[in-house]
């Protein structure tokens, strides 16, 4: 008697998990551990920088004969490209830092 | 669109995300490409084994080169992730999920997954590749992600033809374009969002596909659940994920993704000289052939005597007609035995029996396909590091 309440129950709980499509994503992605390396201006890049993306996409680029021009080219490029509001101010500090640091 | 402050709130957002999350991403290892600035942490994401990470926000996992020795078929916790833009649908709902069938057709449609699942269903075995794959190799080396060989992967995708939905909604005389957009976005409504097109020929092919299914399961998250386009032969750039939105354009598509990225030179080879920008670009399109040893890395100290190379070879779609190993550094070439044909837009295993004489030895491996393309001796070179196809070469040393 027992048994067959308790297969009733495990046979309505299938057809409850089986009838729904699936549930919703609630996908977590691990901790963001990449970070900038210390360097001048390091506010300004953060403050400009990680709102959009982690700092392994600048960590990551090859290391270029002419560190300022490639730097300087990928910053105009997130302003110009992406609509980076940078400051014009903030510009040389960060390509600073970057051909500094990277 | 945000102002500094909110740039500024951002950035504490995150930290303070990363403080409250669980999880911990401590990097399980690192792996160094072989290439300049090469060292990667090996990481561990939801629905994926250890991986090659790139980048962590948006995600970007490389495949672990070892995984293509071990079939023909890329595991799905093994397959490689792209994103170009931060805001992804982590919480979407696929009970409430709709893909939106716009713009010049008679009838617009909003299809559940439901309605999808409905209609029939189709496969195809096919290899999907990041435009970038192999950027890392590029010589002189060019901005971008740096990635080695492992941002490809071939899958037996499951889904409905994107033709039998545009005959749905029923195609207006004159439409000139299909574009495909994601639930993927921008974090600034000043980033051009990420969308593609395709010419309605192209769309309509009957092979061009929405796929939800990827190798008898729901595609993992991170490679575009619940909806995907599928472009066989084409480079993933096409293949957009969380895909919710289709619209039919009676003109060529102008928006960033189509018109100013993902531009290849519209020369013969689509090269240039390495170092120059080509005059005129065109969008980049199809596969170049390409074919790897996997069973043995690059530096690998092996025994003089008998062993059998193995590996892969595929195209933009015409198929593989043969593969050619050379164990004396490309003077003389044997042909590979070829494994099952699983559709010309698969990639292709292949075997040979070889005998290593000790010493220095360069192994190397081209691929001929059915419409005559070869593998080229000297890379090509394009600024945006597209389209790798060199011979590959693999130096082991025989003892």
């Amino acid at each position: 008697m027992q048994r067959t309440v308790l297969l009733a129950a495990l046979l309505a709980l299938a057809a409850a998990v089986g009838s729904s499509l699936a549930a919703p994503v609630n996908y977590k992605n691990p901790d963001e551990v990449a970070a900038f390396k210390p360097g001048p201006n390091l506010d300004v890049v953060q403050g400009n920088c990680t709102a959009c993306h982690s700092s392994d996409y600048i960590a990551t680029q090859p290391q270029m004969k002419d560190k300022k021009g490639f730097w300087q080219a990928e910053v105009t490029k997130m302003i110009k490209v992406y609509g980076a509001p940078i400051d014009d101010a903030d510009v040389g500090k960060i390509v600073d830092y970057l051909a500094a640091t990277y | 669109m945000f102002d500094r402050r909110d740039l500024l709130k951002g950035a504490g957002l995150a930290a303070m995300a990363a403080t409250l999350n669980a999880t911990k991403a401590l990097a399980l290892d690192t792996v160094t490409l072989p290439f300049a600035n090469g060292e990667r942490p090996l990481v561990k994401y939801p629905q994926k084994r250890p991986m090659i990470g790139l980048t962590s926000r948006p995600p970007q996992l490389e495949t672990p080169f070892a995984v293509f020795n071990d079939g023909p078929i890329t595991p799905n916790n093994a397959f490689f992730v792209r994103y170009h833009l931060s805001d992804i649908p982590y919480t979407l709902d696929p009970d409430k999920f709709t893909l939106e069938i716009k713009g010049k057709v008679d009838k617009p449609l909003k299809l559940s997954l439901k309605d999808i699942k409905k209609l029939k269903a189709t496969e195809i075995v096919a290899v999907n590749q990041c435009s970038g794959n192999s950027r890392g190799f590029f010589e002189p080396r060019v901005a971008g992600g740096q990635i080695a060989n492992g941002a490809m992967g071939n899958a037996r995708w499951r889904g409905v033809p994107l033709k039998a939905v545009l005959d749905m909604a029923g195609v207006q005389s004159g439409a000139k374009q299909v574009v495909f957009g994601g639930m993927d976005g921008p974090v600034s409504d000043k980033t051009p969002d990420f969308a593609k097109a395709l010419d309605l020929d192209h769309a309509a092919d009957g092979e061009v596909m929405l796929a939800y299914g990827m190798n008898g399961e729901d595609l993992p998250f991170l490679n575009g659940f619940p909806l995907r386009l599928i472009v066989p032969g084409y480079y993933g750039t096409y293949w957009v994920k969380h895909l919710n939105e289709i619209t039919v354009i009676d003109s060529v598509y102008d928006g960033f993704w189509m018109k100013s990225a993902y531009r290849i030179p519209d020369t013969p080879n689509n090269s240039v000289e390495p170092g120059t920008a080509p005059k005129a670009t065109i969008p980049i399109n199809r596969f170049t052939i390409r074919s790897f040893i996997t069973s043995v890395t690059d530096g690998a100290k092996l025994k003089a005597g008998r062993t059998t190379l193995r590996g892969i070879a595929f195209d933009g779609g015409k198929g593989i007609k043969q593969v050619e190993i050379s164990t004396d550094g490309g003077k003389t070439w044997a042909k590979a035995n070829l494994g099952k044909d699983l559709g010309k837009y698969s990639f292709r295993e292949w075997k040979l029996p070889v005998k290593l004489a000790a010493g220095q030895v360069e192994l190397k491996v081209r691929a001929t396909g059915n419409g005559g393309e070869m593998q080229p001796d000297t890379p090509r070179w394009n600024p945006a590091g597209y389209l790798r196809n060199v011979v590959e070469t693999t130096r082991v040393t025989v003892a």
